[in-house]
């Protein structure tokens, strides 16, 4: 992904439903992929659809890279069919009377910035769905569905991607199937993509920027390593909360069958990389219940990867359990541990610890 | 065999299905997309009265049609004022009342279809930067092709079908007004059986194919729920 300069997109949107309201004044950034994160009826999808106009909200304010989109103290509203966006919807919603490829030209034709026949066609090798183009969506798999509704949506050039759950209507190996893609994209796309899913693991797979929505309303918004680690959002509280680290690849060690990685915090070793070069970045997800902490560096031990760390901040979510926030050279950490643990060590915000990691996991 | 009226009965018959036919196509379609989608108020009263010429005997709207269409009725004297005369017992006024008498065979078909359209997909058009317009044409209709082939076929059909609008508005003017079913009438009258046998069982024959396209074709092009 090339870094180039910007403009950020600011969403601000009021909403009144019966029994629902919506409520978010949001700056974004301009690239990378933004995670809108939250349990049903939080408001994520609401929030997507009045991004893209297919909700009007009773007011609202909309800018993307600079262009206003939408701004009712002026009555400025795009229909839909006039902002530049690609919407990726959770049933991939082809057309079915048309094949793959009419489904992509559809909106390729309506618009004069869209993709050339060679940019189309990089697109569509991209997704891996070459073999498919003259199917109709009936004779689709729900995965190779999801590919061809994500090549419609890039084939129009769009200023923003909008995904709308687009794994969720997949079963696992699905999912499988398409997150390879889904990474690519985010690697490969200069352009903002805004991904709603309610799955703990596409955020820690995916998102660079992580908006937590809960009942209509912003808890938290932030990057992903900082907003993960905040002790006053719920996805550090809940069974599923863990942590990502930026890595590089340091050296392998073929003997023990590892791999080192390094980050401000220290080297972690890892299961053999064999495919993975010396220098290559990853994307760690380490799971708060797989950290523990020691007072003094263990001298025996079986676990490989232990690093000095202060304690940032502590919570105590549920009786019993208390959740503690590592700073590991600037890179932030959590750790659930019990209570009777955290009382047995007097651990205290601002001590110097020693977390121990026992397990990883590469997304 | 058929005679020469005979044969411009028949012709007369299937000009003004036809015709009618293609101007429910272009009325009811909108009225139908408008029937499938509002959730005001006069959605139910609305479809009540499109459904009007199923429960109503075909006189009933005969007579009704004669006195708004005649002189004396407002239509009538807005037509005589315009200088087109009035319509009753003209191929005009027998077109009119056709529309009306046949309006929900149209309708109703196409606003079936258009109500189990999965309006996401209308939605994926206006993200695909299709307006509502051009969304309707290139998604809805497609979409709606199977009840486009029935509606098309139960209302040329159903107005080939019609005995006592025809009577009430149009009379029995040969070439003008004298359609099929208003010939084997004078037949029988006239007792003659054979030439009535011809026609009567031209017509079976005929509504049979048709309703065994209908049925054949609709199956074969059913759409596929994604």
């Amino acid at each position: 992904m090339t870094h180039t300069a910007l403009a950020h997109v600011d969403a601000r949107f009021q909403l009144a439903f019966e029994g629902f309201q919506l409520a978010v004044d949001l700056q974004l950034p301009g690239s990378g992929v933004t995670a809108l994160f939250g349990h049903s009826g939080s408001g994520k999808t609401t929030l997507l659809r009045c991004i893209a106009g297919l909700q009007r909200p009773d007011s609202g304010f909309l800018q993307v890279r600079g262009q206003v989109w939408q701004d009712s103290t002026k009555g400025v509203f795009l229909p839909p069919h006039q902002r530049p966006l690609g919407y990726v919807f959770q049933e991939a919603s082809l057309f079915p009377h048309l094949t793959a490829r009419k489904n992509i030209d559809y909106g390729r034709k309506r618009t004069a910035q869209a993709a050339t026949a060679v940019e189309l066609e990089a697109i569509v090798a991209m997704l891996g769905i070459e073999h498919l183009l003259d199917k109709i969506p009936a004779q689709l798999s729900g995965g190779e569905r999801q590919r061809v509704g994500i090549a419609r949506a890039l084939a129009l050039k769009p200023q923003v991607l909008l995904m709308d759950e687009p794994l969720a209507a997949l079963d696992l190996k699905r999912k499988q199937e398409i997150l390879p893609f889904l990474e690519r994209l985010q690697r490969e796309l200069d352009i903002p993509i805004l991904y709603v899913t309610h799955s703990p693991q596409e955020v820690t797979q995916l998102a660079d920027h992580l908006v937590v929505l809960e009942t209509g309303k912003v808890v938290a918004s932030g990057a992903l390593a900082e907003v993960l680690t905040r002790l006053d959002s719920p996805m550090s509280q809940g069974k599923e909360a863990s942590s990502v680290l930026q890595v590089k690849v340091w050296d392998h060690e073929p003997a023990f069958h590892l791999s080192h990685v390094g980050f401000a915090g220290g080297v972690i070793s890892l299961p053999y990389q064999q495919a993975t070069a010396v220098g290559t970045p990853l994307r760690l997800r380490i799971d708060a219940r797989d950290v523990s902490l020691t007072l003094q560096q263990p001298v025996q031990t079986s676990i490989l990867n232990v690093l000095p760390a202060t304690i940032s901040g502590m919570a105590k979510p549920v009786s019993g359990q208390v959740v503690v926030r590592l700073n590991l050279g600037g890179v932030p950490l959590l750790a659930h541990i019990t209570q009777k643990s955290a009382v047995q060590l007097g651990l205290k915000v601002g001590m110097t610890v020693f977390a121990q990691i026992k397990a990883t996991a590469i997304v | 065999m058929l005679s020469p009226s005979d044969w411009s009965a028949i012709w007369l018959t299937v000009k003004l299905a036809g015709l009618t036919t293609l101007i429910l196509l272009v009325i009811g379609t909108p009225l139908a997309w408008h029937l499938a989608r509002t959730r005001r108020w006069w959605k139910a009263p609305l479809s009540a009265v499109v459904a009007l010429p199923i429960v109503l005997p075909p006189t009933v709207i005969g007579f009704y049609l004669l006195i708004t269409l005649g002189p004396k009725g407002p239509i009538g004297q807005l037509t005589d004022s315009l200088g087109w005369g009035t319509l009753p017992f003209s191929f005009t006024g027998l077109l009119v009342a056709s529309v009306f008498y046949s309006l929900p065979f149209v309708v109703q078909p196409i606003q079936n279809a258009f109500e189990t359209l999965d309006m996401r997909l209308m939605e994926a058009a206006s993200t695909l930067r299709a307006t509502p317009l051009d969304a309707f044409f290139s998604v809805a209709i497609p979409m709606a092709r199977p009840g486009f082939l029935t509606a098309s076929i139960l209302g040329f059909a159903h107005t080939v079908g019609e005995f006592g609008v025809v009577l009430m508005i149009g009379g029995n003017i040969p070439d003008k007004t004298r359609v099929v079913s208003v010939q084997i009438y004078d037949h029988v009258e006239a007792m003659e059986y054979a030439q009535a046998h011809w026609l009567a069982g031209g017509m079976v024959v005929f509504s049979f194919i048709v309703l065994l396209l209908m049925y054949t074709l609709n199956r074969g092009i059913r759409m596929p729920k994604i």
